[in-house]
């Protein structure tokens, strides 16, 4: 069995006078360590998917098992970071890495000791003690890396981390996440809007489409690209062939959904 | 020389901040003075009738002889005493039910319709209830400094608990937060400000619902002293008792507004 396995999920939202489908009988499984993205147009359920990985939400129909367990009875911490990084602006950096532990109740001397070492490994030792008002985009969202990172999550669900960056810190995090996550061996989905951005750090990309929400193909990233650091990736020879092959599933779904009107 | 000529402009910012500032007090004074000035000379040229409208001459004499013999201390206390613990319980009541509100989904939709008609409601009409209810005392003009704020501060903190971005939750919840973890962590420390803007509002209301509980009570305190002075004709002691009540008010407001600033700085 995979590590992470969802088996026929759907989920509607609902509202007083309609209801949306946001995704619709998704069928898939990760293995342990491997790192996949979700590219897909917006409204496709990326997001969706995540929390309910996440157990921030329940899925309306079908299952979600995380080691032949169900998600919801699971204690396994999952790293969830998102689009921004929601640092809690009233702690400070080392209050806002701690709050898992705290929640958890494993705060100790030597989780303390952990994230300052952890805060070290992406250049933020010196402003442990800042408010996250006093950071950069960039170094705000390290900290919200290391936040994920402290409670050793079994996977690491990122919902377009760097988005909100320009784009030079978006390539210098892109390796640093993609150096953390290796070294610490975490499975990984991410989810972008960046085509580029999933081929340099993925090793399996499966492209969704929208109204509603499911998977329409699967991509394999080749070998010699998954062993290069994200940056080096976007210059290697292959990268542009795999760009364009998975350009043109998506530009075809884009027409193919503006001939056949979304019904919902 | 650049060094110089930056910090010269910077000294003649600074002049000009100061002067501006001495020509608003001077106004402020001159205002204050052609007041009290006026008043007097109507008063004594009988402008105005002095029994009624009496004279600033004649207000500060009461008030000197009353602090003297210290008869009105007592009743400076009383309402002090009262307006502070009116506050107090208001909003630390009104945070309280806020917080209920926010823990049962269920619970505020059926509180909705009764809040609405609460706060609609003119809380010094209840006064008359409330003396039938909790006797002719302390205890009814203590809860009418509180019911007057108690219900605005929740629905406003309430709302305030509401507008919390959800993300902070979300990011809780990724780490299994409870509902309680996700309040004590996020929900409650991103509303102090809108809380400690309530603050403010509430000394003023407190002052609204002790004064009339005063008159209605009609024993002890600044209210008392106005309604006293009214039956027997005293109107220098009506005029004492409103500047007594203009002064503390503003001592207490400026208190509640250092407060507020020590908390902000503490809380974020
Ligand atoms: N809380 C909600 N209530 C109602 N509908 C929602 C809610 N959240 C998402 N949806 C709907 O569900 C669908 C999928 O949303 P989701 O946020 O998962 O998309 P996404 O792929 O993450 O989009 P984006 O790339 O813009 O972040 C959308 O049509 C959206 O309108
Ligand atoms: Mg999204």
């Amino acid at each position: 069995m995979s590590f992470l396995t969802l088996d026929h999920v759907s989920h509607h939202y609902f509202s007083k006078d309609s209801y949306t489908k946001a995704i619709d009988d998704i069928s898939l499984s990760i293995e342990e360590g491997e790192f996949v993205s979700l590219l897909g147009p917006s409204g496709c359920g990326k997001s969706t998917i995540l929390s309910i990985i996440a157990g921030i939400m329940k899925q309306t129909a079908g299952k979600v098992l995380l080691q032949d367990q169900l998600i919801t009875d699971s204690k396994i911490p999952i790293g969830y970071m998102l689009q921004q990084d929601y640092l809690f602006p009233w702690k400070t950096i080392l209050n806002n890495v701690l709050l898992g532990p705290k929640i958890y109740d494993t705060n100790s001397e030597e989780t303390k000791t952990r994230a300052l070492e952890l805060l070290d490994e992406v250049g933020l030792h010196d402003v442990a003690n800042q408010h996250p008002g006093a950071l950069s985009g960039g170094m705000r969202q390290r900290a919200a890396l290391v936040r994920t990172l402290i409670n050793d999550p079994k996977i690491m669900l990122l919902d377009e981390p760097f988005s909100a960056l320009d784009y030079q810190t978006k390539l210098r995090l892109e390796d640093l996440v993609s150096l953390q996550i290796k070294t610490y061996h975490k499975t990984t989905i991410l989810v972008t809007h960046d085509i580029g951005e999933a081929i340099a750090m993925s090793d399996r990309i499966f492209i969704m489409h929208a109204n509603p929400g499911s998977i329409d193909k699967v991509f394999e990233v080749p070998i010699e690209l998954r062993n290069e650091t994200p940056f080096l990736v976007r210059r290697h020879p292959k990268y542009q062939i795999i760009f364009d092959k998975v350009w043109d599933v998506l530009s075809k779904k884009e027409t193919d959904s503006k001939v056949v009107p979304p019904t919902s | 020389m650049k060094q110089k000529s930056d910090h010269h402009l910077f000294v003649a910012y600074k002049r000009q901040l100061s002067h501006e500032k001495k020509v608003v007090l001077l106004w402020q004074f001159s205002i204050l003075i052609l007041f009290i000035g006026l008043w007097e000379i109507a008063s004594r040229f009988y402008w105005i009738d002095p029994l009624l409208f009496s004279s600033p001459s004649r207000i500060i004499q009461l008030l000197i002889q009353k602090l003297t013999d210290g008869s009105i201390i007592t009743h400076v206390e009383f309402t002090l005493f009262e307006t502070i613990l009116g506050f107090i319980i208001g909003t630390a009541g009104g945070i309280i039910i806020a917080t209920l509100l926010w823990s049962s989904r269920r619970f505020s939709n059926v509180m909705d319709p009764y809040l609405v008609i609460m706060n609609a409601m003119p809380k010094v009409a209840l006064g008359p209830i409330i003396i039938v209810a909790l006797g002719p005392g302390l205890v009814s003009i203590i809860t009418m400094g509180a019911i007057i704020s108690v219900i605005i501060t929740s629905l406003v903190v309430y709302s305030a608990f509401n507008e919390v971005d959800p993300n902070y939750e979300k990011v809780l919840k990724s780490f299994g937060a409870s509902r309680w973890q996700c309040f004590k962590e996020a929900i409650f420390p991103a509303t102090i400000p809108a809380i400690i803007s309530t603050f403010k509002v509430n000394v003023g209301l407190s002052w609204v619902g002790v004064i009339v509980g005063e008159f209605l009570v009609s024993k002890q305190g600044l209210g008392y002293l106005i309604i006293y002075g009214f039956q027997v004709f005293d109107f220098s002691l009506v005029m004492a008792s409103l500047v007594l009540i203009a002064i503390f008010a503003a001592i207490m407001y400026k208190v509640v507004e250092k407060i507020e600033a020590w908390l902000i700085k503490h809380s974020t």
